[in-house]
C-alpha cells in the first residue's frame, strides 16, 4: 500500500476497517444469520449518529470534542421521562420529548460554553469531569424529583426513578419501524436512517452559512477570526450550545430505538464512545467533517454488534463490552497523542 | 592598551541555508576596552554575538568561518558553557532571571557557595547547604562595584527594570573568571538616568580590566562610552571608528546607506498630494507586547503610500494593530472626518479599512483551509459577501472557487489550484493569499505590515508592484509598515520614523541617509532642532 493512501485513510481506521472486515467474514463462515447481523449494525448505526454528529460543532470552534456531552443528554433524558410522566404515546411522546430536550440541552450548552471559555487549550480534561459531575449530581435529581408514573418509579413505590425505564408501547422502536422493510432478511429501520440523513443535512447547511463558517473559522485559528472581526468566544459558546442540544435530541432518538431510558450512572460513558467514535472516523480534535462522523459510527458501531454473536460462537463469551471500552479509550489515547488523525487529502 | 588583544576576531562568516548574514567581519578589543558594534536591524549584531557565545543555533546550521582568539589563544567555542568557563559572559535583552528568588540567589544561581550538612555526608555533595552568609557577602561585593545600592535579599520580583538590568550585569561580575562581557542592548528598556548610571557602571568594569562588547542602538551612548566603534551593515563591516573620529550624524549615515538609486524611487512629489486627510490619528497609544505605541499623532492623505518605518520594538508594528483593533488602544482616529471605534475590529474592517498583518501564519491565514477560503472568509465575515441569497444564506462555493482562480492569475499565486491548503505554500505565495484576502474586502484605506519578510526576491518585487498598482490605478490609499528602509523609499510618498512608540518625523525618499539614520536612532531633533516635512 502507498503512503499517501495510508496518510489519506489513517493508521486506525485501517486497522478497524481491516477488523471489521475480518469479523463480517468469520461471522458469514460461522453460518451465523447475516441478515440480522446487518440489520442491527444500520439500527446501531442510526441510533449513535446524532450523538456523534453533535461532537463537530465543537471540534470545529476549536473546542476540542465535546467531553461534556452528558450534560445534553440528561436534559434528552428529562425530555424522554416527562413525556412518560404526561402520559404520552406514539408519535406525540416522541416529539414532546425531543421538543422539551432542544431548549434544555441548548440551556444546559450554553452553561457549558461559559465554562469552556474560561478554560481555553484544557476544554477535553474539564470536559470529561463536568460530565462526570453533573452525572452524578443528576443521580440525586432521579431520586428526588416528583414524578409519579408507576412505569417510571420503583416498582415497590416511593420516590425516584427506576435505573432503567421499559418504553414499550410508549414510544419503542417508532421511527426503527416506521417504513421498515425487509431484504435478504434483513430489516431497514427506514424511519431511524432518514432522521440521520435529515440531521445530517441540516447541519450541513448549518456549517455553510455565515455563523457556521465563522465557527470553524473561530476554530481554525482564533487569531485570524478575531482580526476579521469575530468575536470568538460567542462562536464557541454558539458551538457548545449547539453540541448539548444534538446530543438532548440524539439520546431521545438513541432510546425509542434502544426500547429503554436509561438513568444514574448511564450517560456517564457515552461521551466517551460518541469522541471515539468520531476520531476512528478520522476527524482530528481539531477539524472534523460530517462524512467522518457517518464512517466512525459505522465502524465503531458495527464492530461492537458483531464482535458478540462472533466472540459467543468463537470462545463462548461476550467480549463485545471489553471491546468496547479497549476500542474507545485506545482510540481516544492514540487521537491525544497526536496532532493529527487520519490526515488530509491534499 | 598595548599587547596582546583581550578578544580577536578574524574574519569571521556566517550563512543561513545559503544566506550569508555575516560577511568576513574582523575586529579587535583590548583589555578594558569598550567596543560598540552598531548596525540596523538584522545587520548581523546578533548573529556575531552567537557564534561569540557559541549558540547551539550556530551549530546547529553548519557553524562558521573564521578564529576567535582569546587573550591571543585561539577560542573554540561550541556551547555556551564553554564560553562561559572562558571568562565571557552576556546579559540578554530579555532578562533572564527567576523572579521569586532574592537576588543573591539569582547572583549565586548554580553557583552557590555551600557548605557541609549531615545529609551531605552521606549523600555527597547535591545535598550541601547553602552558605547564605558568604553568599550574601560575594553578592554584595558585585552590586557596590556597580553601584547598585539595593539590599541584597530583596525578591527580584517587583524590581524597576533598571534594577535587574544591573542584577544580570551583577551576576556576571560574580563569575571569578570573567574577562570579557557583551551587553546586548541593555539600554533599551531603562530610563535615560539609569542608562547613564549603567555607562557609569560599564566603566567601572572597564577599570578592573574586563573589557565589554556593547550593543545599542542610542548613538549618543555608543559615542560616550565607546574606545572603538564597529559598525555592521547588512553582513559587512563597513566601518571601524573611534568616537574622537567621527560624529553621531556620520555614524547614522554609514549605518543605513544603501545603494538606493534615486530611479528606483518611485514615490510622487509631495505637491502632486493634495492636503486632503483620509486618516487622522490623535494621540494614539497602543498596547502592543514588544511594540508599545506611546503617543502618535499622525496625518495620511488621500491616495498615497505613506510608509512606516522605524527600528525593531519602537512602536512601528503596533500603529497599524492599534487601529485595525487586534491590541487594546486608546486615542482619537477620524477617517474622513468621522470618528473610527477603536478596540473593534469589525468596525475597523466595516470602516473600509483593511490589514495584511505582519505575522502571517499566526494571525493573516487559516493554514488548514483551501487558499480559497483564505482569500474569501473575512468578506464572507464583514460583508456577507459570496453568500447564496435565500432564507437560509449558504455558501456559495462556485462563486468563491471562480473569484479565487482569478485572484490566483491576478497576483500569481503560485499554487496547484484553488483548493490548496496554505499552509502548503511557500511564505512569497502565502504574503499573496493575505494580499488577496485584503483587498477583497474593496477597502479605501489598506494597512500592510512588514510585506517583504522572509520572501524571495521575485515575489517581494510583484508584490511591491502590485500594491503601487492598486495605489495608482484604484486610488487605494495604502500604509506600508516596513523594516526595510530601502524597500519603503523605493515605494513610498511619505515616510514616518516612529523611535519609542512616538513619530519622530516624517522624511521624503529623497532625503538623505544620514537624516533617515538620525531620525532611527532619535538623535534627529538634537541636530536638526525643527521640525520634519
Amino acid at each position: 500500500m502507498s503512503n499517501g493512501l495510508l496518510n489519506k485513510v489513517g493508521i486506525p481506521r485501517l486497522i478497524i476497517s481491516l477488523f471489521l472486515a475480518f469479523l463480517v467474514a468469520a461471522a458469514f463462515s460461522y453460518g451465523l444469520p447475516m441478515g440480522q447481523i446487518f440489520s442491527a449494525m444500520l439500527t446501531r448505526f442510526g441510533m449513535n449518529s446524532l450523538l456523534v454528529l453533535a461532537m463537530i460543532p465543537t471540534i470545529q470552534a476549536g473546542a476540542g470534542p465535546n467531553f461534556g456531552l452528558p450534560f445534553g443528554i440528561i436534559c434528552g433524558l428529562i425530555g424522554a421521562t416527562l413525556a412518560i410522566e404526561m402520559d404520552l404515546r406514539g408519535f406525540t411522546a416522541l416529539f414532546f420529548a425531543i421538543g422539551i430536550s432542544i431548549p434544555l440541552g441548548a440551556f444546559a450548552g450554553w452553561l457549558y460554553g461559559l465554562l469552556l471559555n474560561r478554560v481555553k487549550g484544557q476544554e477535553m480534561t474539564v470536559g470529561t469531569y463536568m460530565g462526570f459531575s453533573i452525572v452524578s449530581v443528576m443521580c440525586i435529581f432521579w431520586l428526588m424529583a416528583p414524578y409519579s408514573s408507576p412505569e417510571m418509579i420503583w416498582p415497590y413505590g416511593g420516590d425516584g426513578l427506576r435505573v432503567t425505564v421499559v418504553l414499550d408501547g410508549r414510544m419503542e422502536q417508532l421511527l426503527d419501524r416506521f417504513l421498515s422493510f425487509t431484504i435478504n432478511g434483513m430489516r431497514v429501520p427506514t424511519g431511524l436512517l432518514l432522521v440521520t440523513a435529515l440531521c445530517c443535512i441540516l447541519l450541513w447547511i448549518f456549517m455553510r452559512t455565515r455563523t457556521g463558517l465563522a465557527m470553524s473559522i473561530v476554530g481554525s485559528n482564533p487569531r485570524f477570526a478575531e482580526a476579521s472581526g469575530l468575536n470568538v468566544n460567542k462562536y464557541r459558546l454558539i458551538a457548545s450550545t449547539l453540541s448539548c442540544a444534538m446530543g438532548a435530541a440524539g439520546i431521545v432518538i438513541y432510546s425509542q430505538s434502544y426500547g429503554f431510558i436509561q438513568l444514574y450512572q448511564a450517560p456517564l460513558y457515552m461521551a466517551l464512545y460518541s469522541v471515539s467514535a468520531i476520531l476512528i472516523g478520522g476527524a482530528s480534535l481539531q477539524r472534523a467533517t460530517i462524512t467522518q462522523a457517518l464512517i466512525g459510527t459505522f465502524l465503531f458501531n458495527g464492530l461492537l454488534v458483531i464482535a458478540l454473536p462472533v466472540a459467543n460462537v468463537a470462545m463462548d463469551s461476550d467480549i463485545s463490552e471489553i471491546m468496547r471500552v479497549i476500542i474507545s479509550n485506545g482510540i481516544i489515547l492514540y487521537a491525544l497523542t497526536r496532532k493529527e488523525v487520519g490526515g488530509d487529502a491534499r | 592598551m598595548t599587547g596582546i588583544a583581550r578578544l580577536e576576531m578574524r574574519g569571521i562568516s556566517k550563512q543561513y541555508y545559503g544566506n550569508r548574514v555575516l560577511k568576513g567581519v574582523s575586529f579587535s578589543l583590548g583589555k578594558g576596552e569598550i567596543l560598540s558594534l552598531v548596525g540596523e536591524n538584522g545587520a548581523g549584531k546578533s548573529t556575531l554575538m552567537n557564534i561569540l557565545f557559541g549558540m547551539p543555533v550556530i551549530h546547529a546550521t553548519g557553524g562558521f568561518d573564521g578564529e576567535i582568539y582569546l587573550d591571543g589563544e585561539k577560542a573554540e567555542i561550541r556551547s555556551p558553557e564553554e564560553a562561559m568557563k572562558l571568562g565571557i559572559g552576556m546579559v540578554h535583552q530579555e532578562f533572564m532571571l527567576l523572579p521569586g528568588f532574592s537576588i543573591t540567589e539569582n547572583i549565586k544561581l548554580n553557583r552557590e557557595t555551600t557548605r557541609a550538612s549531615l545529609l551531605s555526608k552521606i549523600f555527597g555533595k547535591p545535598l550541601r547547604w547553602l552558605d547564605m552568609p558568604s553568599m550574601k557577602t560575594d553578592a554584595r561585593v558585585s552590586m557596590d562595584a556597580i553601584g547598585l545600592g539595593i539590599d541584597e535579599m530583596l525578591p527580584v520580583k517587583g524590581l524597576p527594570v533598571g534594577h535587574m538590568q544591573f542584577v544580570e550585569i551583577a551576576r556576571e561580575l560574580d563569575k571569578k573568571n570573567i574577562r570579557l562581557l557583551v551587553l546586548d542592548e541593555p539600554t533599551a528598556v531603562l530610563t535615560e538616568s539609569d542608562a547613564d548610571k549603567l555607562l557609569e557602571a560599564m566603566k567601572i568594569l572597564t577599570n578592573k580590566g574586563i573589557s565589554i562588547l556593547f550593543i545599542s542602538h542610542r548613538l549618543d551612548e555608543v559615542m560616550a562610552a565607546s574606545d572603538k566603534i564597529v559598525i555592521l551593515r547588512d553582513g559587512e563591516q563597513i566601518a571601524d571608528t573611534r568616537p574622537a573620529e567621527t560624529t553621531i550624524e556620520k555614524i547614522a549615515e554609514i549605518m543605513v546607506g544603501r545603494k538606493i538609486e534615486s530611479t528606483e524611487m518611485r514615490g510622487r512629489p509631495v505637491e502632486s498630494i493634495r492636503d486632503d486627510y483620509i486618516l487622522q490619528i490623535r494621540d494614539l497609544s497602543v498596547a502592543m507586547p514588544g511594540e508599545t505605541v506611546k503617543t502618535i499623532n499622525l496625518d495620511v492623505k488621500r491616495g498615497e503610500i505613506l510608509g512606516i518605518g522605524g527600528l525593531a520594538g519602537q512602536g512601528k508594528i503596533g500603529i497599524a494593530n492599534g487601529i485595525m483593533g487586534l491590541f487594546p488602544s486608546a486615542g482619537t482616529v477620524r477617517k474622513n472626518d468621522k470618528p473610527v471605534l477603536l478596540n473593534n475590529a469589525h468596525a475597523s474592517l466595516g470602516n473600509g479599512m483593511a490589514f495584511v498583518s505582519e505575522d502571517r501564519r499566526g494571525t493573516g491565514l487559516l493554514l488548514d483551509d483551501s487558499i480559497e477560503f483564505n482569500i474569501v472568509a473575512t468578506a464572507v465575515q464583514v460583508q456577507g459577501k459570496f453568500m447564496k441569497s435565500g432564507a437560509i444564506s449558504t455558501f456559495d462555493s462556485k462563486s468563491v472557487t471562480e473569484y479565487a482562480k482569478k485572484m490566483i492569475q491576478d497576483l500569481d499565486i503560485r499554487c496547484t489550484g484553488p483548493e490548496q491548503l496554505a499552509r502548503r505554500l511557500s511564505g512569497g505565495n502565502q504574503q499573496k493569499v493575505c494580499i488577496a484576502r485584503a483587498i477583497t474586502l474593496e477597502p479605501n484605506l489598506l494597512f500592510v505590515s512588514e510585506p517583504t519578510r522572509g520572501i524571495d526576491i521575485g515575489a517581494k518585487r510583484l508584490i511591491l508592484d502590485h500594491l503601487i498598482k492598486m495605489n495608482r490605478e484604484e486610488e487605494l490609499t495604502i500604509i506600508m509598515t516596513s523594516s526595510e528602509l530601502a524597500e519603503l523609499r523605493s515605494v513610498c510618498d511619505r515616510i514616518a520614523i516612529v523611535y519609542q512608540g512616538m513619530l519622530e518625523g516624517i522624511l521624503l525618499p529623497t532625503d538623505s541617509d544620514r537624516d533617515f539614520g538620525l531620525m532611527m536612532a532619535g538623535e534627529y531633533h538634537k541636530f536638526h532642532g525643527k521640525e520634519a516635512v
